[in-house]
């Protein structure tokens, strides 16, 4: 095998760390990219509306919430781990930011930061439990989702709680521009996480965990922090897509959101993040969130049938996935 | 018995064998020498139908073969015992035996007592006596192996290849399973036999090929070759196997490490040494014998253990690794590819895990372009051979994955570095290149704790050597007095101090 050892020459610096046409083609993001046009492609050839500047940003509207969930499930999934609360948790976030608002009076920037308590406590709670509990992520975040959904339905007697002062409306419907708020608001939110992810040491972290828990502990990595961490994350950003739905249904809806986890895992996945963890991007996982988004819209604008709808949604996925595993 | 001629295998652009011969007889053990890259392992995925040849024939008992893949060769009579064992954790070695070929009785349920009298049978014939029903991942690794090669036997195996097996075996247990291939060779069993080890390789071996960087270099006799010319074939250059010398270490030299007392659990023996600066112990004693559980203790990565010590003066307790890396003490761990590396990650990225205090922007961010630097400054220092930063550690060879783990600790100013089997499963060249870097850090004032199951090295290194037996120390030897019979001795048979 040859061997280089002119490690030392600035030309294979610049190379190894620059880019080249092979490493492009390796990234992570070269399939879900494809799927994305492909699909786009179809659904325009299909639907005349679909690429006019309105049906495009109706689109990102809807994915918002989505994708916004699905930038705490990646930092999860990046470790190997899953959050299956985020849904309920949305759901409670919303319904006590409501009550704190319409019941007991507060202002809205209360009911909004008690909103976004609800979420941090959650993740905390979860984090603790698969960092010093060493539990199950899955089990742990199945059991919280029963409690999240159970709580919101309780403190709310399962009703709707509606009357929410009117500009809280702008975090759902509002625009600034052509731009809807809640897209700007999920665009800033991945930026953040891209830069977490890819330029701080706790990113590096995070993906480390993934790749092989031990050697990172053993490294001095202190992965028990880094759990905690990315759980909270996970509940901070369902808090964060709760203000949009929230603002978007101006109510507090206890049943908000069921079956949310299973639409962010599937962004996740099929933004190329593997499920075992170690490996995956963020913009993967926002490219899988538009691509979730496109077909819900496409499917309506054919007119098809919303149950049959599930079903190719379904076929879809398995199709990536299993177009996407050996990929490398 | 075997014959594979000409055998050519490339990944890719990458020429990893370049027509290689290799001929075994019935009733020989026949070894497979060569560094790390050599094409051993490839050598013998061909072989048992894991991976295709791209050019090249394989006969057994003259008829050619061509294995699609490994049920193909088991079924011709080829068994391999894997460096890595391919044994399920959880199942008894019975279970593990006739995994997907259980033996059913006429109701079409498994017939566990047919089972069982046929393991143990074999395992008779072994001469070994194994636990049957305890799962396997409570077993030791000696006795783990002794399953896997009774396995490769209940398939009537004709021919047997072992890679690597005596790499994580004591040196009784390393007795035991020669007396093991010496029974399958009188009952005329083809043995393939791959070691790094030479002295075992004329212990038991019968004749000897040698491949080189994908090339065959020849077949001899063992007795027609000695130690230096094997050396020679494989690196193609001398390499006396000499360890650099020892540094004076005075009686005075002020202690860095004082470990009062350490049990690895609840009413276990409890340790004691002290560690000095710029020396290095040699942690020897047998596997299972504690030493590895005692490192992870110090690190407080030992769950169920109490440790009391002092570093420098000041008593410290650590509660996790990244506690003990703020203080100056690294683990370099036993298994590179379990504890030790991401493999499916680049160089770069598993050197800087635990070096991003050292290049920071604005405090929050990394310094992408000082992490290079950083990373190809560290790789000089233990020359990594390797494209470049960004290659993926599972392209790498044994050793150069062993040199990365060391670069991560190396531009840390560590007061203690623990090495776990420095030098376990790489090459000659590659084993000189490591004891040359850690004599390096003990002169720059790094006191290094050196586990090993080889003699040789833990006598060539150790300036003391604390010998385990039963979850402690039973003696500590300096000077003079490390000599692998004492060791060995202390190791096998010593007295055990339970201190209450």
């Amino acid at each position: 095998m040859p061997h280089d050892t002119t490690l030392n020459s600035p030309e294979k610096a610049r190379k190894s760390g620059g880019l080249n046409i092979a490493q492009v083609l390796h990234s992570p993001l070269v399939l879900p990219l494809a799927g994305l046009i492909v699909v786009s492609i179809l659904m325009g050839l299909a639907s005349e509306n679909f690429f006019s500047v309105s049906n495009i940003m109706n689109v990102l509207r809807q994915v918002s919430i989505n994708g916004i969930l699905a930038v705490g499930m990646t930092f999860v999934i990046l470790t190997g781990g899953i959050d299956l609360s985020v849904g309920a948790v949305m759901a409670l976030s919303g319904t006590i930011c409501a009550g704190l608002v319409v019941n007991m009076g507060l202002p809205g920037a209360v009911g909004l930061a008690g909103g976004m308590l609800v979420g941090v406590v959650f993740g905390l709670f979860n984090g603790a439990l698969v960092a010093w509990g060493r539990m199950p992520a899955i089990i742990v975040t199945l059991a919280t989702m029963g409690v999240a959904r159970g709580l919101g339905l309780i403190y709310s007697g399962g009703y709707p709680i509606s009357g929410l002062p009117p500009w809280m409306s702008w975090f759902g419907i509002g625009r600034i521009g052509i731009v809807p708020v809640p897209v700007i608001l999920m665009f800033v939110i991945y930026v953040i996480a891209w830069v977490l992810l890819q330029r701080t040491p706790f990113g590096r972290h995070v993906y480390s965990i993934g790749g092989n828990e031990t050697a990172a502990r053993l490294s001095g990595v202190k992965t028990q922090w880094i759990k905690l961490a990315i759980y909270t994350i996970s509940g901070l950003t369902s808090a964060l897509a709760a203000v949009i739905l929230t603002g978007r249904l101006m109510s507090g809806q206890p049943n908000a959101g069921v079956g949310f986890e299973l639409d962010a895992i599937a962004a996740v996945v099929l933004g190329g993040t593997a499920i075992a963890g170690g490996r995956g991007l963020i913009f993967g996982t926002l490219i899988g969130a538009v691509l979730l988004g496109i077909l819900n819209n496409g499917l309506n604008l054919m007119g098809i049938n919303p149950y049959l709808q599930d079903v190719i949604k379904g076929f879809i996925i398995l199709l990536a996935i299993y177009i996407g595993r050996e990929w490398r | 018995m075997l014959e594979m001629k000409n055998i050519k295998k490339s990944f890719g652009k990458v020429e990893v064998l370049r027509g290689v011969d290799l001929e075994v007889r019935a009733g020989e053990v026949h070894a497979l020498l060569g560094e790390n890259g050599a094409g051993k392992s490839t050598l013998m995925k061909v072989l048992c139908g894991i991976i295709s040849a791209s050019a090249g024939t394989i006969r057994i008992d003259g008829e050619e073969c061509a294995f699609a893949n490994y049920d193909a060769a088991i079924a011709a009579g080829v068994g391999i015992v894997f460096q890595e064992f391919s044994l399920i954790p959880y199942l008894s070695a019975v279970e593990n035996m006739f995994l997907a070929r259980e033996l059913r009785n006429r109701f079409g349920l498994l017939d566990r007592r047919a089972m069982r009298k046929r393991a143990q049978e074999i395992l008779q014939q072994l001469d070994v006596d194994v636990p049957l029903n305890a799962p396997v991942s409570r077993l030791s690794v000696a006795e783990q192996q002794f399953v896997e090669i009774a396995k490769a036997l209940s398939l009537d195996a004709r021919i047997l290849v072992l890679d690597e097996p005596t790499a994580t075996l004591t040196p009784t247990e390393v007795e035991r399973l020669f007396k093991v291939i010496r029974e399958l060779r009188r009952k005329g069993v083809a043995i393939v036999f791959i070691s790094h080890h030479l002295e075992e390789i004329f212990q038991i071996c019968d004749r000897i090929t040698v491949l080189r960087d994908g090339d065959y270099i020849g077949t001899c006799d063992v007795a027609d070759v000695n130690n230096d010319t094997l050396v020679e074939m494989m690196v193609g250059r001398r390499i006396e196997q000499s360890f650099p010398p020892k540094l004076e270490i005075l009686a005075e030299t002020d202690i860095v490490l004082d470990v009062e007392a350490v049990q690895l659990k609840r009413g276990g023996p409890v340790s004691s040494f002290a560690l000095r600066r710029g020396e290095i112990i040699g942690f020897a004693g047998l596997v299972g014998s504690g030493r590895s559980e005692t490192a992870m203790a110090l690190l407080g990565a030992f769950p169920g253990a109490t440790c009391r010590m002092k570093l420098e003066g000041k008593d410290v307790k650590f509660t996790e690794p990244a506690d003990a890396l703020a203080a100056g003490i690294g683990l370099l761990p036993e298994s590179r590819k379990e504890q030790g590396l991401i493999t499916s990650f680049s160089i770069l990225r598993n050197i800087s895990i635990n070096n991003y205090g050292k290049y920071r922007k604005n405090h929050w961010f990394i310094d992408l372009k000082k992490e290079l630097a950083c990373t190809q400054k560290a790789m000089r220092q233990v020359s990594v051979k390797a494209t470049g930063p960004n290659d993926r550690l599972d392209t790498l060879s044994g050793g150069n994955q062993q040199k990365v783990v060391v670069a991560r600790w190396i531009n840390h100013d560590m007061k203690i570095l623990i090495f776990d089997e420095p030098t376990r499963g790489i090459d000659v060249g590659a084993k000189a290149e490591i004891y040359q870097l850690m004599r390096e850090l003990t002169k720059q004032g790094c006191s290094i704790i050196m586990i090993s199951s080889e003699l040789p090295e833990v006598l060539g290194m150790s300036d003391r050597v604390c010998v385990f037996r039963g979850g402690g120390i039973v003696a500590t030897v300096e000077g003079e007095d490390i000599t692998s019979e004492k060791i060995m001795t202390h190791a096998t048979t010593g007295r055990q101090d339970h201190a209450a």
